[in-house]
């Protein structure tokens, strides 16, 4: 397991270095002068100006020091200031994370919840209708936008019959229970796209495993049914499961920002479309290098857990 | 039982049997035929249909603003009194472009990378494999509105954005099936015959990932059209007046309450156009490897 661990971890750091670089010259070397960008397309100012800025922003280093210099601010969290709001950009992130924490967590929670026993029944009855129901709500999950999900709930739930609000947000620890009010219709949202596809791989996992020879003995020894199918069957076929969570992890990303805007929920996700309209260029930055990093330690995180619920899988990775 | 299955071995073929045709039998694969026909019929409609809508899609008229569908406009008008039908369908050109464009400049770059990692060992193979490994940590979305941001909106730059996100993924497909195939014997033959590594490709390797390219690519073409539609809706895709169906999802939402039917118009069309680039890519997986078929069950892959 230890080698196993260590071999995981030196891929990490490669992979953490390749993710910064790539950002950083996406960000810097693409967009050209950050000067111009942070005094604005009408500003005059006199050229000894833009030199001093230049400097103090080591813009006139070469760009591997310029590299390493964001690296080492960035790795202590230090992403600079706003171009458009007084606070600096750590303050303004950290801020934002507990509503796009609880909105991952919470839909990732549902998608679980709802998709293991569908894709348990579905692979227990191969062709009935609950499967093939299961399989064309998969492809229209997947195939329906999220935001569109947003507005179609909206339109229901919160316009028409008025039992839920549209939008706005209540912090979990401040009152749970209005919390759950304003996060169903976007944890609902969020969590679609992912129920099917989890069931759906669930299903495949199950059905792996019911043709094994250990479920046969098992049957062929008597044991009661529900007895093979929750001992020796979900408990074996659900573990690769937590590969496919973590994989999923950076499309959730991706999905919570368009959810945070819809329900305007005061997330990472809304942070950074306002700072994209805003042309906020620090703010973007931190927030693409930080989504992908949590991404990437997570699913570190979750190769290990992989790892000790499954030693094959260590030897699989070599 | 066995009896039973003697008798039918011996009866005669029922006389109303139509003779065995060669060939795909396209009925067994219905999710390509409806998703294939449906695209056929964005396609046409793309093409002739502003021509044949009385309105201009960014003629605005302020005196019929957030109509519902009418005689004289059949889906409604937005905010601005512009027609819902004329806008859906100069939008479906865009998404249209930006789904061609992805998937062309996606294969460009993708193929040959897959298929020089592949096929050559050493570092640059795996330096070109490690970019592509850190270009998919990205969440695909948020790096798409990185890039266009970078680059400044424009369809162009939409493309080229959506591009880099959807190249990784058909650079490892083609590399996983070229370093399988590589193995194989007439991959070895031929390279025992004296055939260069660029032959070995061009003629060996590529028709047999064929397949799994065609599959990828309509897969691909659904990301995009989904993937523009979101970048277009939080503002951050084809800039305005350009209509898509994302900005006018963007321009309906404040309008929900008072014209739902201008959120319906372009949400149903990405629905739509989405479902059946996912259906030609599950129907093609079908048709093409009937055993992943059984295997895996029906459904579309992850690709978001």
């Amino acid at each position: 397991m230890a080698t196993y661990a260590i071999r995981r971890a030196i891929q990490l750091l490669a992979l953490l270095v390749i993710v910064s670089l790539l950002t950083f010259v996406l960000m810097r070397g693409l967009l050209g002068d950050p000067v111009l960008l942070i005094l604005g397309p009408d500003a005059s100012v006199d050229q000894a100006t833009v030199q001093r800025l230049r400097h103090d922003l080591l813009l006139d280093e070469p760009l591997p020091v310029q590299y390493l210099d964001w690296l080492r601010h960035a790795s202590v969290g230090d992403f600079g200031r706003s171009l458009r709001s007084p606070i600096t950009v750590h303050d303004a992130l950290l801020g934002r994370l507990p509503v796009t924490l609880e909105l991952s967590v919470e839909a990732l929670a549902l998608a679980l919840l709802l998709a293991v026993p569908m894709g348990i029944q579905a692979a227990l009855r191969p062709g009935s209708r609950l499967d093939v129901a299961l399989a064309g709500l998969t492809v229209t999950t997947l195939s329906l936008p999220n935001f569109l999900l947003g507005i179609l709930l909206i339109f229901v739930f919160a316009i028409r019959l008025h039992w839920l609000p549209s939008a706005g947000y209540v912090p979990l620890t401040q009152d749970p229970v209005a919390h759950l009010r304003f996060m169903v219709l976007p944890v609902m949202t969020l969590a679609a796209a992912y129920t099917g596809n989890f069931a759906r791989f669930a299903r495949s996992l199950m059905l792996d495993v019911l043709s094994e020879d250990y479920v046969r003995t098992a049957r062929a020894k008597g044991l009661p049914n529900w007895i093979v199918l929750r001992r020796h069957a979900a408990r074996n076929a659900l573990i690769p499961l937590v590969t496919v969570v973590g994989v999923e992890l950076a499309g959730l990303f991706g999905g919570a920002v368009i959810t945070e805007t819809v329900f305007s929920l005061p997330g990472v996700g809304q942070l950074l479309t306002d700072s994209v309209l805003g042309k906020d260029l620090p703010t973007v930055q931190a927030i693409v290098l930080f989504l992908t990093v949590a991404v990437v330690v997570t699913s570190f995180v979750v190769d290990l857990v992989y790892g000790v619920l499954d030693p094959r899988a260590r030897i699989a990775y070599g | 039982m066995a009896r039973a299955i003697a008798a039918a071995q011996l009866a005669p073929p029922p006389a109303t049997a139509p003779p065995r045709r060669p060939g795909v039998r396209l009925r067994a694969y219905p999710q390509l035929v409806i998703g294939a026909g449906a695209l056929l019929l964005l396609i046409v409609g793309a093409a002739i249909g502003p021509v044949l809508v009385a309105y201009g899609p960014t003629a605005a008229d302020f005196s019929a603003t957030l109509r519902g569908p009418s005689a004289a406009h059949v889906f409604g008008t937005d905010q601005l009194g512009r027609d819902s039908l004329s806008r859906a369908l100069s939008g479906a050109r865009i998404s249209l472009l930006v789904a061609a464009g992805t998937v062309v400049l996606s294969l460009v770059g993708g193929v040959p990378l897959g298929l020089l990692s592949g096929l050559r060992r050493g570092w640059v193979a795996s330096l070109i494999m490690r970019v592509m490994d850190g270009v998919l940590a990205f969440p695909g979305l948020i790096l798409a509105m990185a890039i266009a941001f970078v680059l400044g909106p424009s369809v162009v730059t939409v493309i080229v954005a959506l591009s880099i996100v959807r190249l990784p993924p058909f650079a490892r497909v083609v590399r996983a099936q070229t370093l399988a195939l590589g193995q194989g014997d007439y991959v070895e033959s031929a390279r025992a015959l004296g055939a260069s590594p660029a032959r070995i490709a061009v003629t060996h390797v590529l028709p047999n990932v064929l397949s799994t390219i065609l599959v990828q690519a309509s897969l691909a073409a659904g990301a995009a059209i989904f993937t523009e539609a979101s970048l277009s809706f939080l503002g951050a895709g084809v800039p305005p007046p350009t209509p898509t169906w994302g900005s006018m999802l963007h321009d309906a939402y404040p309008y929900l309450e008072v014209n739902p039917w201008q959120t319906l118009v372009p949400g149903l069309s990405i629905f739509l156009a989405v479902l059946s680039c996912n259906f030609i890519g599950d129907g093609l997986r079908d048709l093409l490897d009937p055993r992943e078929r059984t295997r895996r069950g029906s459904g579309t892959g992850t690709w978001r």
